[in-house]
């Protein structure tokens, strides 16, 4: 069964921080994928613009951003006046299966529950197992 | 009610009722060129909104089966509709670009260096109030601290996040944790705490010796007037400076744009009374958590 929650993902273009190869191919995997997406040029750009949209993004019950380090996503919405709870996927699997079947239902009904997907520290290939986009397709296989 | 975005419009990706999906390469190439220029793309599917993140104007491409008629609840939202089955990357890049020509306000320069707090570590103890010389945090209503001027942080600067004894200030750019935003553990506490005595490095030897040494280059420069030997000079006291300041990584373009022996100490004695007011307000009235 997919995963309707909405994602949200940050090319941070304004610096070499995120590992290209990384940010390339997830970026990649998610247009070939059928799912819809809000891409972003720079998170750390609207926060310090204090876009008005990190507001509306904060406000999608059970996003998934796609960026780097969680505590730096939730200081930088929150910089912005958003205010989210952001928990990553790294911890939430370290979380019993019951609880944590429990907690990713509940969460996702919760206004502001994020879940943050780090493309700092997971390979685009963890990064797109944890969207549902886990298989790795070629460019012909997409279309096919 | 959203606030507006007019800096740049939102482009919108349509693979919705009425449209077929867009040509794949086109797809993959369109997508990053816009959002390495700054924009913001969204790709719609089945059973999806129009959305509303604030901008005033919206560029829909897809590749139409039936026309085009989007409407919005956004009273003073604009859309632009492109049918893209004939476009290439350059001729759909050329089109974007003069919609947004037409409507971009001018955007102001930004560069992505600049501290964020995180609240959750911070205990308002406005160390990062004192030691900053270049105004960049301030206190708010609630005597909270907060980051005031942004822009006046110097590029490539983490000084005030290796002061901060709770290991509470963010740069999200920078190269390593947890300065970075990764995790804080108790190590990296332990390693902030003896970090540094901000009092020596405010009033101290750090800042007489550069007095010294720019007394020293001046006067070099006055008798020989010769610009490359001063320049020679005070660059060799920057670096000296830099290695006495050795684990703070200070780069040497804000070492060389500190301001003047006498500035800074009148700007540290400001800093630390407004830190101190800050703090002593705050203990009449309990801070918004």
């Amino acid at each position: 069964m997919s995963d309707h929650r909405p994602i949200l993902y940050c090319r941070c273009a304004y610096a070499k921080v995120l590992p290209e190869e990384v940010k390339d191919r997830v970026l990649e995997r998610l247009i070939d994928s059928n799912l819809p997406f809000e891409s972003v040029s720079d998170l750390c750009e609207m926060s310090a613009r204090k876009d008005p949209g990190l507001v509306a993004l904060s406000q999608q019950d059970g996003l998934r951003i796609v960026a780097c380090y969680p505590r730096a996503v939730k200081w930088l919405f929150s910089a912005a006046g958003a205010a989210i709870q952001t928990e990553s996927s790294q911890s939430e699997s370290s979380q019993s299966e019951s609880s944590q079947s429990e907690s990713s239902q509940s969460d996702a009904k919760q206004p502001g529950y994020i879940e943050v997907l780090n493309m700092r520290t997971d390979t685009a290939d963890m990064v797109c197992a944890k969207l549902g986009i886990g298989t790795i397709e070629t460019a012909e296989g997409a279309e096919s | 009610m959203i606030a507006t975005n007019r800096e740049r419009p939102r482009v919108l990706l349509y693979e919705g009722a009425g449209a077929e999906p867009i040509d794949a390469a086109l797809r993959r190439s369109i997508v990053p060129k816009l959002l390495d220029r700054g924009y913001t793309v969204t790709r719609i599917t089945q059973n999806a909104n129009l959305g509303n993140l604030g901008h005033t104007e919206l560029i829909i491409l897809g590749h139409f089966t039936r026309p085009a008629d989007f409407q919005s609840d956004q009273g003073d939202l604009k859309i632009h509709t492109r049918d893209v089955r004939d476009d290439s990357l350059e001729t759909l890049t050329e089109y974007i670009d003069a919609v947004a020509a037409g409507v971009s306000e001018a955007r102001p320069h930004w560069k992505p260096w600049f501290p964020v707090i995180d609240y959750d570590r911070c205990t308002n103890c406005m160390q990062c109030l004192s030691f900053c010389l270049f105004d960049v945090y301030g206190v708010n209503q609630a005597n909270q601290i907060t980051v005031q001027n942004q822009t006046n942080c110097k590029t490539d600067c983490p000084a005030c996040s290796r002061v901060c004894p709770e290991v509470a200030i963010l740069f999200p750019k920078y190269k390593a944790g947890p300065i970075n935003g990764d995790e804080v553990n108790q190590d990296d506490v332990r390693r902030e705490a003896m970090k540094v005595d901000i009092s020596a490095l405010l009033g101290g030897d750090i800042y007489s010796m550069l007095k010294d040494r720019s007394e020293k280059a001046k006067s070099r420069f006055s008798k020989e007037r010769d610009d490359d030997r001063a320049l020679k000079e005070r660059q060799r006291c920057l670096d000296k400076l830099k290695s006495n300041l050795d684990g703070l990584e200070i780069p040497a373009e804000v070492l060389s744009s500190l301001p003047s022996f006498d500035q800074i100490q009148s700007k540290a004695q400001a800093a630390k009374q407004r830190a101190e007011q800050a703090l002593a307000d705050a203990s009449l009235k309990p801070t918004t958590p």
